[in-house]
């Protein structure tokens, strides 16, 4: 009698997004990345397909960051306040394969910049780096409704990953979204319930299931990451187990939330037992990556050089069967 | 939830005629409309009013293939018949059904070995359905033993408890209840658990809430499929929210939605 071997058998598998556009497909990018495609939980090499590795996307704000603490501003002190040389040195210098634009200048109140300051910022990025690109916004739902269908439509068939969508505000941005050819970020607040209501609300739309990104929320090492892991757990587990709603690709924020840790962004001189803040506040970021990717997370939204390097490095190893 | 869609049966008059007039239009209407439903599998049921119910049943199975991928359930007592429906179908497909009496065990089983079918195995055995659940479990086992005997994975056995219709014996739901809830503890991993629900309420008033009634409570126990009909929305409604009940699919507002989207 054969011993039956134990191994799951999944009915599901996660939509795979790309995000970029080469000349031939209509854009300017030089390469595409591909999101998701998973057909087992994180790196069961032995049970299923991961077909794409989890892509690390460097983060570049359109204006100088408020409350970035030294030892994360160091590495970008010669390029703050000019995303165009901020991203091409991301890419250059820092090896990023991604580029995700927060526009935190649009909000309100941290500088209220308008919808075509907005536009300009996005095609300058576009023009100084020829990697993918996500646009995200500033989270205030009337500012984003105005400025991210500017930024979509300047943008268009450079297929973006623009964001975010949420249960009571997804119409305005689905539809630039679809119209503009690219893909989008559906955000719920660290609710699983709410999570799959926003990816069915944006798909009935007729938005298709395989340009969503979601954004279950982050929570950042030590700060929340185990109830952001065990969300993306269950969303994957359901995924893979045949819930159309819950198979697309998951995005998280890495270094915003990492970075809001005061055990990240402490000084030396504050807490001189931590170890020198150069070294721990990358290495905080870095353990909250490592510690999503095994949760099923298909894009990191990263800060730091070095935390970012050895997460790429980390990722490589993880993908090797 | 597999749901197998059971309105493709010569029992129904409509099906008959078509059958009888070759309408592959009418089936493969039928066929597609159980899928828009809910469906993830289609019974094939020729009845017993076709002439010839062995050609019937290719042509059947035939005229549904072209328009679905499903698995087909090949549905009939008669060994000939179920060979020339799992002959004619390509694709995916199981047998519907075998008894769990040894000799049809030992036809039935490598037939479905031999077309990489999927198998509906029924708890009654030489001496008819077991009167009690410890018979159904003892019946489930030896089919169980069986299946592994001849290397049939545990993906596509489908045992069936039995149910019988409430109005001739008010004690079987519960019987069929608590069968459900052992079956399910027979093998790690176990094999699926199916009924055929409509023949529950036969000959009873208030059929379909006789029948959401209970597939919700068998969902309870551990019941992962069931050969329904699918066009009975509240069926389907009932079937949907007891698996976001019991933690099976991940609610949502637009719960109901999400499932018809799959």
């Amino acid at each position: 009698m054969a011993v039956e071997e134990p191994r799951e058998k999944w009915s599901g598998a996660v939509a795979a997004v790309r995000i970029g556009a080469t000349s031939e497909e209509g854009g300017t990018r030089r390469g595409v990345v591909t999101l998701g495609g998973e057909a087992t939980l994180p790196f069961l090499h032995f049970e299923g397909a991961t077909p794409n590795p989890p892509v690390v996307a460097m983060e570049v704000l359109d204006v100088k960051p408020q409350d970035w603490p030294e030892a994360l501003v160091k590495p970008f002190a010669d390029v703050i306040g000019s995303p165009a040389d901020w991203a091409a040195k991301c890419v250059k210098e820092y090896g990023a394969e991604m580029i995700c634009l927060k526009l935190e200048g649009i909000h309100p109140d941290f500088g209220d910049r308008s919808a075509d300051q907005a536009a300009e910022t996005v095609k300058a990025v576009l023009k100084a780096v020829d990697v993918p690109l996500a646009i995200w916004g500033c989270d205030v739902d009337e500012k984003d409704n105005v400025v991210l269908p500017r930024c979509s439509e300047v943008a268009a068939g450079e297929r973006c990953l623009i964001g975010t969508a949420k249960e009571d505000n997804y119409k305005t941005l689905t539809a630039a979204c679809m119209a503009d050819g690219h893909s989008l970020i559906a955000e719920s607040p660290l609710d699983i319930n709410i999570a799959k209501q926003v990816n069915i609300l944006v798909s009935e739309m007729g938005f298709p299931l395989d340009r969503m990104v979601m954004y279950p929320t982050t929570g950042g090492l030590g700060y929340g990451i185990d109830y952001a892991y065990s969300i993306q757990e269950r969303s994957r587990l359901a995924a893979l187990g045949g819930d159309r709603m819950m198979a697309v690709p998951v995005v998280c924020q890495v270094g915003q939330e990492a970075w809001r840790a005061k055990e990240a962004k402490a000084t030396t001189e504050e807490a001189p037992l931590w170890g020198p803040a150069e070294q721990r506040g990358p290495m905080w970021e870095a353990m909250t990556a490592v510690t999503l990717l095994q949760a099923g997370s298909d894009l990191l939204i990263m800060r730091h050089p070095s935390a970012v390097a050895l997460v790429q490095r980390f990722i490589k190893g993880l993908m090797q069967r | 939830m597999i749901v197998i869609g059971e309105r493709i049966n010569g029992m129904f008059k409509a099906v008959n005629q078509a059958i009888q007039e070759r309408d592959k239009k009418a089936i493969q209407d039928l066929a597609l409309r159980q899928l828009q439903e809910g469906a993830d599998r289609l019974d094939i049921n020729v009845g017993t009013a076709a002439a010839d119910p062995v050609e019937a049943m290719a042509w059947l199975v035939k005229s549904v293939r072209e328009v679905t991928n499903v698995p087909l359930s090949i549905d009939n007592p008669n060994l000939g018949t179920i060979k020339s429906g799992l002959e004619a179908c390509s694709g995916e497909k199981m047998i519907n059904s075998t008894t769990g009496a040894e000799e049809a065990l030992d036809t039935l089983l490598p037939l479905a070995k031999q077309h990489n079918a999927s198998v509906v195995a029924l708890c009654i055995d030489e001496k008819g359905v077991p009167v009690d659940v410890d018979g159904r479990c003892e019946i489930a086992l030896r089919i169980l033993t069986k299946a592994m005997e001849y290397d049939i994975p545990m993906d596509s056995l489908f045992i069936d408890p039995i149910v019988l219709p409430v109005k001739a014996d008010q004690t079987g739901p519960g019987m069929v209840l608590e069968s459900i809830k052992q079956f399910a503890m027979l093998a790690d991993p176990p094999p699926h658990i199916v009924i055929g629900l409509s023949n529950l309420s036969q000959g009873a008033v208030d059929r379909k809430l006789i029948n959401r009634t209970f597939l919700a409570m068998a969902v309870g126990q551990g019941l992962d499929a069931a050969i329904l009909d699918p066009l009975d929305t509240e069926l389907m409604d009932a079937m949907i929210a007891a698996e976001v009940l019991m933690n099976r699919a991940i609610y949502s507002d637009s719960f109901l939605a999400a499932y018809r989207q799959k």
